[in-house]
């Protein structure tokens, strides 16, 4: 396997947002909806990050993209950190970096046609004129599997598999080179999601793209990635390439969240063993000191109220953080 | 085993402003008792309007146009609206699909979980309270007392689902409905949620329907499964022959549309072209023959028979008929 180069490197990144701001309050409290993580992207692959709603996985998808301003850290984007710059110098990076979000009915402006949507990044950094701009618009279209001669058509006039299809071809628009996918399939039918993980596949290999890719949906993120990283409260709990992750997972949050997954085959099913998790995910205001998972965990010893865990290679880019290791 | 529900032939039609939609254009259902039942499609292929239709829920423009639906030997759409009141709640529970939205938020839970018992039982105040501490219990929420005074805002989307379901069963219905009650839940929680109904459906031997369009939580859950699409049942059977000898294309496509996490193999998966048929002008034909990769003239010109593949199993599909080619399910004569 030739080694691929690197494409972004996050360090430490974190993004904490200040609750309880004003005058009368009584103590400041933070939500640490990302905490110091740390990962590599290389070139031309697909990191797929998975855990629980509220586990911090688009804050970090969105802080990535400097959508926030990021708390602490650096993100080295071709050998650039780019986590203190600010608008202007950003904007060349923006162009680089594009995201596809979740709800495809909720990310089109429903005022502009999808010509005017899929143009408006073009127009932003000037790219082109008016012209190649509609060339390039239709030619968008194409690739992204729709008809060419629908530039004038509305929002409206279009299904959620369309206008995903549409949100695709906007991000493309200014040739980026990085796309965080922001769960681009759970509003979508069964039918249709195959469809649209297919196409960002083909993309992938043909213009080269680097994802990052953020779904609760355990079976596609496994499908579409080649390296999947575990998040919970915030913290980067376990990464490793994607079957490895799946066939021999470490940390005890991975295992439950693994086991979790419905499987579609009823005699699987019935041998598939359940770790049951207890409770739901605790307020990430004033998270627990130590290891945030301990309240849910069933292996937690009283080291793990005492120190947080750090990330710790197992070899082969197996990286786990717990206690148990 | 005796059945509890029989759907037949059930049509129910909307008038909008572009005309008249057949969501539903004859379905039919069996359900025995203290038996799980799958109904699996994607979004408009009709499956909540039948069981809307099955409550008599439907808005105002929607109409039952043909078919019956014996609930118990009573046919639910010929009776009355009081008489419907006293079976809704009562025999037949309802969870809906999203739970933040479908509780009241200023209403306590304990009023709201109580509120079938008030309506249908005469029960004094005590008692309702102990049944609805009991049935909370039950459901898994811990500290039941205090819990009861809270409101909606109060529980996370999990506890509200559970909530729901405590809502649903507080009256011991013989049939609970769950309208994609995972589909709004995460992974972790949805395993416990399953696990509760499975649970919940042997300590009562209670028959339940659920709607998903999730082939993994139907194969966790059900006995049976039929397979909706374009307002028509495609295919049912016992829940192994949908999974392994499935017989109808839209149901393979279904199955093969989806990754397999247990797997190793990174294959490609393989979407199901296009998109689903437009119900205001319905094809008169199969519903799928436009997405099929086996269609043949007469897909598209007549609506196929429901073929019996083998007990239990029947399959609306021409590639049934004696004249028909044989195919093989996974040569599609596309490159993919």
């Amino acid at each position: 396997m030739e080694e691929k180069d690197t494409l972004i490197e996050v360090k430490n990144l974190s993004k904490f947002f200040d609750v309880n701001k004003g005058m009368f309050a009584k103590k400041k409290s933070y939500v640490k909806a990302v905490d110091d993580v740390s990962f590599i992207i290389k070139k031309g692959e697909t990191l797929g990050i998975v855990g629980e709603s509220g586990c911090g996985k688009t804050t970090m998808g969105r802080t990535l993209l400097k959508l926030y301003e990021p708390t602490a850290g650096e993100i080295i984007y071709n050998g650039k950190d780019i986590a203190n710059l600010k608008n202007n110098d950003m904007l060349p990076y923006r162009r680089k970096m594009q995201m596809i979000f979740q709800d495809p009915y909720a990310s089109l402006n429903s005022r502009m046609s999808i010509g005017d949507i899929i143009a408006e990044p073009i127009e932003i950094h000037k790219l082109m004129n008016k012209i190649e701009r509609l060339e390039r618009v239709r030619y968008l279209l194409n690739k992204v599997g729709l008809n060419p001669e629908d530039v004038r058509r509305y929002p409206h006039e279009f299904s959620g598999g369309q206008r995903q299809r549409i949100g695709i071809a906007r991000a493309l628009a200014v040739q980026p080179e990085f796309i965080v996918c922001d769960e681009p399939i759970s509003a979508l039918d069964v039918s249709i999601q195959a469809q649209v993980v297919n196409m960002l596949e083909d993309l992938q290999d043909d213009l080269g793209l680097t994802y990052l890719f953020i779904a609760h949906d355990l079976s596609m993120v496994k499908h579409i990635s080649n390296k999947i990283g575990v998040m919970y409260l915030g913290k980067l709990v376990e990464i490793a390439e994607s079957n490895e992750l799946y066939k021999n997972p470490l940390h005890p949050y991975t295992k439950a969240l693994l086991s979790a997954i419905p499987v579609p085959d009823p005699d699987m099913a019935l041998q598939n063993k359940r770790i049951m998790l207890e409770g739901e995910i605790p307020s990430p205001i004033d998270p627990p000191e130590g290891c945030r998972f301990r309240g849910r965990c069933k292996y937690a010893m009283p080291k793990c109220a005492e120190a947080q865990p750090e990330l710790k290679d197992m070899g082969g880019e197996h990286k786990v953080a717990c206690f148990l290791y | 085993m005796e059945k509890l529900l029989q759907i037949n032939n059930i049509h129910t039609s909307f008038q909008t402003h572009a005309g008249e939609v057949q969501a539903v254009r004859g379905v039919s259902i069996d359900l025995y008792k203290g038996e799980a039942v799958g109904i699996v499609g994607e979004s408009g292929s009709g499956k909540s309007i039948t069981m809307m239709t099955l409550m008599r829920l439907l808005d105002n423009n929607g109409e039952i146009k043909e078919g019956e639906i014996l609930f118990e030997g009573k046919d639910l759409v010929k009776l009355s609206e009081k008489e419907m009141e006293g079976i809704r709640g009562n025999d037949i529970g309802m969870i809906f699909q999203d739970p933040m939205t479908s509780l009241n938020p200023v209403l306590t839970i304990g009023d709201q979980i109580s509120e079938p018992l008030i309506k249908h039982g005469k029960m004094s105040r005590s008692e309702v309270r102990k049944k609805v501490i009991d049935m909370l219990e039950l459901v898994g929420i811990s500290s039941p007392e205090k819990r009861m005074k809270q409101y909606p805002h109060e529980f996370s989307g999990g506890m509200r689902q559970r909530v729901m379901i405590a809502m649903a069963l507080i009256c011991q219905p013989k049939l609970l409905i769950a309208d994609e009650p995972t589909t709004a839940l995460d992974v972790t929680i949805q395993a416990q949620i399953l696990e509760l109904m499975k649970d919940l459906k042997e300590k009562l031997n209670m028959s339940i329907i659920i709607i998903t369009h999730d082939l993994g939580v139907v194969a966790n859950l059900c006995t049976r499964i039929n397979v909706m699409y374009g307002g028509i049942v495609v295919e049912s059977g016992k829940a192994r022959e949908i999974f392994y000898n499935a017989n109808h294309p839209y149901t393979w496509g279904l199955l093969r549309s989806i990754p397999n996490p247990k797997l190793d193999t990174k294959e490609r998966l393989i979407p199901i072209q296009g998109t689903p048929p437009d119900l205001l002008k319905p094809p008169v034909g199969c519903p799928f023959a436009e997405r099929c990769d086996w269609a043949m003239k007469i897909c598209f010109d007549n609506m196929p028979e429901n073929y019996n593949i083998s007990e239990d199993h029947y399959s609306a599909c021409w590639l049934n008929h004696p004249d028909a080619p044989k195919v093989n399910r996974n040569d599609d004569g596309r490159d993919n």
